[in-house]
């Protein structure tokens, strides 16, 4: 992965900018000493490592448009960096890069039952927008699994979604409003409360740019009343192509659920040793949940029943209490977590047509025979976001690279069938230089005009999405 | 004039995505873009116009997988025809805008992508922007663009589909849209609720969209006599549906009994009025949309007493018919949202700015972007000024 080495008249400068910031910041809200940058040298995507040259940790808006004036003037690079548990190496510094870090904005401004909206800062965790609503019998409804710990900012800069999709879409989907600093500085409020917003949608290209547009400081985000229950069932199956027909039919039969997520018979083993949820031992399963009153969930699995029977379930099991239903999803939940206790591993996150599922998986399944590698299937099966995870010893010199080669022939495979190479994690450093399997020169051409309009120096999260030749003469007409 | 472009009753009409390129990137004066041409919204734009009406056609639908391709010039009428034959629909109920704007002609899909047109269904499902997957256009230059696909997750690049949808042809000329489709319910029901003040209403309203069962219309609209009724809606499997409408007329008992119902048809015309507005057709005067807060919408009605109203989203999508001319947006300060002069007058529709006017540091982003995708000017030029 090539980044463009640091500009030295910006390292030159060092000590001019830090010093600037400092003013323009209140005690304790700037970093330099190299052995604190480090702790933000990377994201989750920890192969690829660089401590920037400060970190910023702002406490309000008007603090984040002193630093971008600052840096706008110095011609500084900025990453803006959420949480940090980016996959893509979206929050990836540069040397010669200011790091503004939003875990300080973190108050909830207004909460408006009556008109379903929360007005949050950027830095606060996703998980935390539900609790503060969840007394009151709302939630929000994106749900990425790293919820815990990752930003609305991040969310917004990634469109991130999680297993509940399917039902209520990803970020952008239940994104109102934001405010934001642009590369210049200069504050702009896009959307709101209301349920549509006037002019260009500005606001739905802000979201999934990679804080390559400018910094999210505030979102306004929709809220959903709490559904009256929830319940999964788990159906095995003798065949991935089986349980992939299975989704198709359900998805036809006019049944909605919240979340239908699928694993292979690796994923399966690897996470029956590790959390012993008490899977069956199959090919493939499918993790079906819906939602509504005890009668409608009934009335709702009997119907996946009915569909599920007539592709030969090899089990079909239905949660009757709150334990069992958690049983049911612990499998799920600790898959990536289990898989990494016995490998390390790449995730992919490339998106599929539901109905190539079977052909996908099978050639997921030829790939790693020519690589020897092994692979392992988790996914969200009802949206056809497949999260592939390529197992591999990083220890051992050179299978990190065949790893990647493999990963970049897997995501090519789904853009060959009409899906594209991210469905929720974005592109970051990790698919950059993959992105013209998907789009002509013509395509990237004009994602890169709308960059030239809002970061006309382009120095807002350089080395990201755009391959490095594709972006080149933008740059050189932005320096 | 290149192969490929006729013309049909004066108006270019180009058959395909390569003579539209070719077309546009050899333009020398302004474009009026229309698909059925339904849809006169804005400031009026001079230029000849060009039609997408031959850039119709499925190009793939896959029930099982909820998906849809099809050419921007297809006509609205046969995508919903070819859903329907498979049970299925588009899930953000676009409005028909012939009977208020008085146009005729066949409204395409391309064209409710550009304007983003959404109905009722907005407060539960979501707006025509959520459901469109991917596009393809040709910009001002003439170059063939696409962004998004068939696929329901994608972030992939910027999102330049919600950049395209509500743009009213300004960025470029759609070729081509993939929208995620849903099951049509197997029951819908209407639940009507009489004689509610407008507070009342906006307050049910309010208590039925925060409630879970799920309420896919929530409505305050006036009959011929000029009385409202405050209607919900509820869609789903049959045993489903009729739960919740009594668990809501349970919940809502303080308001009166509602009337239910469930037959198809009359649920289905109900739904239609609300959604193409009409209690306003074959009225006299300026027709506004305004955008609020629902629980703002009380104070926006007191503000004009001389307007006819209808409330559509729980009160956040208010319709307001005003004597021709009014100036409408300067009595609404201090209310947050936003107002669009639907229905005026061409002479009307030069002195008021039918799109809300932007704060200035947006207007340059806007103003930039078009500057980028149509540098010479020529696609609906100043139409969203
Ligand atoms: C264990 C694990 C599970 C995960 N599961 C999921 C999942 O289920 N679904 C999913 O979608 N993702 C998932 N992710 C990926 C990741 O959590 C998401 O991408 C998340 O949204 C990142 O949030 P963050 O706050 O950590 O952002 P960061 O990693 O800090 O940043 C992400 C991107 O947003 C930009 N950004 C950050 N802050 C701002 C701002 N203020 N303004 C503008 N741009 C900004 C950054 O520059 C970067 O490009 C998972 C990650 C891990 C480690």
């Amino acid at each position: 992965m090539h980044i463009p080495p640091a500009d030295p008249k910006i390292l030159a400068r060092r000590d001019r900018i830090v010093a600037a910031l400092r003013a323009a910041l209140p005690e304790g809200a700037v970093i330099d000493d190299p052995a604190e940058t480090r702790a933000y040298e990377c994201d989750a995507l920890t192969a690829y490592r660089c401590p920037p040259m400060a970190v910023t940790l702002p406490s309000s808006t008007e603090e984040v448009s002193r630093i971008m004036r600052i840096c706008h003037d110095e011609g500084v690079p900025v990453v803006p960096r959420g949480s940090g548990t980016s996959l893509a190496g979206g929050a990836l510094p540069t040397a010669d890069s200011v790091v503004i870090g939003v875990s300080r904005l973190n108050k909830v401004l207004e909460t408006d039952l009556d008109n379903r909206f929360i007005r949050v800062e950027a830095g606060r965790t996703n998980l935390s927008i539900t609790k503060a609503v969840e007394a009151e019998g709302f939630f929000y409804a994106p749900d990425p699994s790293s919820q815990l710990a990752c930003a609305i900012a991040g969310n917004i800069g990634m469109n991130s979604g999680g297993a509940h999709c399917l039902k209520y879409g990803v970020t952008t989907n239940n994104l109102l409003g934001v405010r934001m600093v642009l590369a210049d500085g200069t504050i702009v409020e896009l959307g709101g409360p209301m349920m549509d917003a006037p002019g260009l949608d500005l606001l739905g290209v802000v979201c999934g740019s990679e804080g390559q547009l400018g910094i999210v400081t505030e979102a306004t985000l929709r809220i959903l009343p709490r559904p009256e229950g929830a319940r999964p069932v788990l159906v095995g199956f003798s065949s991935n192509e089986v349980a992939g027909a299975c989704v198709a039919d359900i998805i036809k039969a006019g049944i909605l659920p919240v979340a239908i997520e699928f694993m292979d018979r690796p994923c399966i083993r690897a996470t029956e040793a590790f959390a012993h949820a008490g899977y069956p031992d199959c090919e493939a399963l499918l993790i079906v949940e819906v939602e509504g009153s005890p009668d409608e969930i009934d009335h709702q699995i009997g119907l996946i029943r009915q569909i599920a029977t007539l592709h030969d379930p090899v089990e079909f099991r239905e949660a009757r209490s709150e334990e069992e239903a958690a049983r049911i999803w612990l499998g799920r939940k600790s898959a990536f977590g289990a898989v990494g206790q016995i490998n390390d591993y790449i995730c992919l996150d490339g998106t599929i047509p539901v109905s190539e599922l079977p052909r996908v998986l099978a050639g997921i399944r030829r790939l790693a025979e020519h690589y020897e590698l092994e692979v392992a299937n988790v996914f969200h099966a009802g949206d056809g976001n497949m999260h592939p995870l390529i197992l591999f010893n990083a220890n051992e010199p050179g299978e990190l690279a065949k790893a990647e080669a493999m990963g970049a022939d897997i995501l090519r495979l789904c853009v060959e069938v009409g899906g594209c190479l991210t469905g929720e994690h974005g592109v970051g450093v990790e698919k950059r230089d993959l992105m013209d399997a998907q789009f002509t020169p013509a395509d990237l051409e004009a994602q890169m005009r709308v960059k030239d309009v809002f970061d006309p120096k382009w120095i807002l999260n350089p080395a990201k999405v755009f391959p490095l030749e594709a972006s080149a003469s933008h740059r050189r007409a932005a320096a | 004039m290149a192969s490929g472009n006729t013309i049909e009753n004066g108006a270019l009409a180009p058959e395909d995505e390569a003579a539209l390129a070719e077309l546009l990137a050899s333009a020398d004066g302004p474009l009026r873009i229309a698909g059925g041409g339904t849809r006169p919204i804005g400031r009026p734009v001079r230029g000849r116009v060009l039609t997408t009406r031959r850039l119709s056609g499925v190009s793939l639908y896959e029930p099982g997988a909820l998906t849809l391709v099809v050419g921007a010039g297809t006509p609205l009428a046969e995508v919903e025809a070819l859903l329907a034959a498979e049970g299925q629909r588009l899930p953000f109920e676009p409005m028909d805008h012939r009977g208020l704007l008085g146009t005729t002609g066949e409204p395409t899909i391309g064209g409710v992508a550009a304007a983003n047109v959404s109905g009722p269904r907005r407060v539960r499902a979501g707006a025509c922007r959520d459901f469109l997957l991917g596009v393809r256009f040709v910009d001002g230059t003439g170059t063939v663009v696409r962004s998004g696909g068939r696929v329901m997750k994608n972030v992939t690049g910027y999102d330049l589909v919600r950049l395209m949808a509500g743009s009213f042809g300004t960025l470029g000329v759609l070729t081509e849209v993939a929208f995620k489709v849903l099951p049509a319910p197997e029951l819908a029901a209407t639940l009507a609720f009489e004689g509610l003040d407008l507070r009342e209403a906006v307050l049910l309203m309010t208590r039925a969209l925060a409630s879970p069962w799920e309420v896919s219309g929530a409505a305050h609209v006036p009959g011929a006599d000029g009385t409202f009724r405050t209607l919900l809606r509820l869609e789903g499997f049959a045993d489903s549906v009729h739960y919740r409408a009594g668990r809501l007329a349970e919940r809502l008992s303080g308001f009166g009994a509602p009337e239910t119902d469930t037959e198809p048809a009359s649920v289905a015309a109900t739904w239609r009025e609300v959604r193409d507005v009409g209690p306003f057709h074959e009225r006299e005067g300026d027709v506004w949309r305004i955008s609020v807060k629902g629980t703002d919408a009380p104070e926006v009605a007191e503000r004009f007493p001389e307007a006819s109203f209808m409330f559509d989203w729980g009160g956040g999508l208010v319709w307001a018919l005003v004597p021709p001319g009014t100036e409408l947006r300067a009595r609404l300060d201090g209310i947050p949202g936003h107002a669009t002069l639907v229905r005026a007058d061409a002479t009307t529709r030069e002195r008021i700015a039918p799109f809300p006017p932007e704060p200035a540091a947006v207007a340059t982003l806007s103003e930039g972007l078009r500057r980028k995708f149509d540098p010479r000017g020529i696609l609906n030029p100043g139409l969203m000024t």
